[in-house]
């Protein structure tokens, strides 16, 4: 069992955990992730670590409610604790003195792209940032971000803060401005597959993929995308890909496999025990 | 009376089953395990030859003979001690291991009949003691001595439990949220009750031994750590848990699953009780599977279970296919339909990305292969289209290449499976011991088992060498 010690409400539907986990805060790096079941008959789920403190022994989680899982997660509080918590899985994010970099953080994907940004600031680089969500009041971990970056811009969707429009108008005009070495894109599929369009080809463009789990350390395959024509598992081979290597066609339609299963897990909500008696 | 009793019945008695009709269609065990009366006939076929031959082809050594003659006596709990000695996890065993290629293949009275039902007899007093609830726990004296397990699959909980008896200090590292390995995630419900996986290795736990479940041993504590960290030893028994792909277009389209996948799914997330379980699995109206091992008829079966119509997909014959006789016929029985000297070239899928069909070639037996199996050749213009909307790939595991990649100096062969001594079961690098299925390749639960005994073996020695 692992002990919720904080939580929080960061925008609507999108919330923090602190979780109590000393063993994967001490080896936790920036670009891993962790899986995560909730109960007994909870699914394993992939998260990817927000944050890790390893004199608190904890390890942050942002995660924002989209289906069942998410929901009976952010329904726990603190002093509650989640079944099983397992990491830090996949290769951490390559972390070097790369020059000028470009963090770029979509909706909740700001979380994950934070301790990549504190780490590449770290290692001397340049580290411009670039956060975007739909509105001013889904936009997460502002200040967080502009502590650890050179600069910090903003976009939301309808305009409500920063500048209107999407992150990769903003990409645009940063590429045009200046030299940029190094470009970390996570957020939605779509926002990552645009960012890969703006960029040149002869800028690395690092994109996080979450594609659907199962045991996130390379049994099952469940996870397979296609970059550079091979197939990788994102669990251990990822979940960090070039960006413009990857068949981000192939990574949409996985991601809708069990769209059908995902609405019927959500309709028949509400208190298991009567799912138990209807048995 | 001893005229009587030389006059061998010649065939087993047979083991009561689940009716086809109605197990195709629920996750309840098949079959159902002898009752007293039936245990004991069975178990005066024994004819208690003098040689034993069925000991010699028990991996984990039981004293066949011995137990069996405390079956007929009616001493129950006797047959389960003198089992007990050796093996640690006899209600797994006795439903899965393969016996007529081990113990059964050189029983004396199956030279002219069938031989003795030795599994059904070990399944039989596993059960019985698990009813009558009366384990006797022989602790061990503590020796101060510590040993890491990695991975709770057969071959690591065999040599825990060995291990403990000997009084070390054991701490097995699971990776998954539940230990088992295999036996969890891979075989299915109705060849093993997980209730009964659960209660084998609680028994391993009662005598002393720790299982860390959620750690991965290479991303949490390497295995040059824990030998850092006080453990006199490491016993790596990561399986084979890598799943292979045929590399054929449209491999990655929605429908198409590894069977470690289809099976972890269903097996160790229950999605067969989905959405009482929030683990989705989808099988659609019919099922390709790939391959012709146990775990091809697992993945034809559980498909079968959840609705599906199931084909079994096989490049070779019948004769050729790897999997149990058994098995094979309980999934003809139940419906799983096979067909064999086909493979897959191509498998096709829709505008959304789901799979519609799969483009199969028909085969012709050649010459035996290195392997002994007559290797099939691709009859050329004889493809042919198949309507499916899953295809699970079951062809084969390789081995988790986590470990090795983590832990430097390890020495591993081509395949990637870790090196080692064939008696001891000592890698390249000393202190550290390997077995089960990340050595052998994918094999079965007792070779794995009798791996994890003869390592357990060797680490003592090694432990009491180092003093």
């Amino acid at each position: 069992m692992f002990r919720i010690v904080a939580k929080k409400e960061l925008a609507p539907r999108i919330k923090l955990f602190d979780v109590e986990a000393p063993e994967i805060a001490r080896k936790a790096r920036p670009g891993q992730f962790i899986i995560l079941r909730v109960d007994e008959e909870g699914e394993r789920i992939p998260l990817t670590i927000a944050d890790f403190d390893q004199k608190k022994g904890t390890i942050t989680i942002i995660f924002q409610e989209v289906g069942k899982t998410t929901e009976l997660l952010g329904e726990l509080q603190a002093g509650d604790s989640i079944l099983d918590f397992v990491g830090p899985l996949g290769c951490p994010s390559e972390i070097e003195r790369f020059g000028t970099v470009v963090c770029v953080g979509g909706g909740v994907g700001v979380a994950p792209v934070f301790p990549i940004a504190r780490a590449l600031g770290e290692a001397g680089n340049r580290v411009v940032s670039i956060i975007g969500a739909r509105s001013r009041d889904m936009l997460i971990w502002e200040d967080e971000m502009r502590n650890v970056s050179s600069e910090l811009l903003v976009a939301t969707d309808d305009g409500s803060y920063g500048i209107k429009g999407f992150v990769t108008d903003i990409l645009t005009g940063v590429l045009s401005r200046e030299k940029v070495d190094r470009v970390v894109a996570i957020g939605p599929a779509v926002m990552m597959r645009e960012v890969c369009r703006v960029t040149p080809e002869s800028i690395p463009t690092v994109v996080s993929l979450n594609p659907i789990m199962v045991d996130g350390t390379g049994m099952c395959g469940a996870c397979r995308v296609e970059v550079g024509g091979k197939t990788r598992f994102a669990c251990v081979e990822g979940p960090e890909f070039d960006g413009h290597q990857v068949n981000w066609e192939l990574v949409l339609k996985r991601s809708k496999m069990f769209v059908e299963e995902e609405r019927i897990a959500m309709e028949r909500g509400g208190c298991r025990c009567q799912e138990n008696a209807r048995r | 009376m001893s005229e009587v009793r030389r006059k061998i019945i010649p065939t087993k008695h047979p083991m009561p089953h689940q009716d086809a009709k109605e197990r195709c269609h629920n996750f309840n065990e098949v079959a159902l395990g002898y009752d007293e009366d039936t245990a004991v006939a069975e178990a005066q076929r024994c004819i208690q030859c003098k040689n034993s031959p069925c000991m010699e082809g028990c991996p984990v050594e039981i004293n066949i003979p011995a137990f069996i003659k405390k079956i007929t006596e009616r001493d129950f709990a006797g047959a389960i001690s003198i089992i007990k000695e050796k093996n640690n996890l006899p209600a797994i065993c006795g439903r899965v291991c393969p016996q007529e290629n081990q113990c059964e293949k050189k029983c004396t009275v199956g030279k002219k009949h069938e031989p003795v039902a030795i599994g059904r007899l070990e399944r039989f007093v596993a059960d019985w003691e698990m009813a009558h609830g009366s384990r006797s726990v022989k602790k061990a004296k503590p020796n101060g001595k510590k040993v890491a397990i990695v991975g709770s699959g057969p071959s690591g909980l065999t040599a825990a439990a060995d291990l403990a008896l000997m009084g070390y200090k054991v701490t097995v590292f699971e990776a998954l949220h539940m230990p088992g390995g295999v036996l969890v995630y891979g075989i299915p419900e109705f060849r093993l009750p997980k209730s009964i996986v659960a209660r084998e290795i609680a028994s391993i736990v009662e005598l002393g031994v720790e299982i860390k479940t959620n750690y991965v041993v290479g991303k949490l504590g390497r295995v040059d750590e824990l030998l850092q960290e006080g453990y006199d030893a490491v016993y790596i028994g990561t399986g084979a848990g890598l799943p292979s792909f045929m590399n054929i277009p449209g491999e990655n389209l929605n429908g198409v699953y590894s069977a470690n996948e289809f099976l972890t799914r269903n097996n160790l997330m229950k999605a067969y009780r989905f959405p009482e379980y929030l683990t989705p699995i989808r099988v659609g109206k019919r099922v390709a599977v790939i391959g012709g091992g146990n775990v091809a008829m697992d993945a034809a079966r559980t498909a079968l279970r959840l609705g599906a119509e199931s084909y079994i997909v096989y490049r070779r014959s019948f004769e050729e296919m790897p999997a149990r006789r058994e098995e094979i016929e309980h999934a003809r029985e139940e419906g799983v339909h096979f067909e064999i000297l086909t493979s897959p070239v191509e498998i096709k899928g829709n505008e959304e990305g789901r799979v519609t069909s799969m483009v199969c070639q028909r085969y012709e037996l050649g010459e035996p292969d290195e392997s002994g199996r007559r290797s099939p050749i691709p009859i050329k213009g004889s493809e042919y289209e198949m309507q499916v909307d899953t295809v699970i790939m079951a062809i084969g595991q390789g081995p988790n290449p986590l470990i090795q990649q983590t832990t430097p100096n390890l020495k591993t062969n081509k395949r990637g499976n870790i090196v080692v001594d064939d008696t001891t079961g000592q890698t390249s690098i000393p202190g550290v011991f390997a077995g089960g299925d990340i050595v052998t390749g994918a094999a079965t639960v007792i070779l794995a088992m009798g791996a994890g005994k003869r390592a357990a073996r060797a680490i003592h020695e090694y432990i009491q060498s180092k003093g």
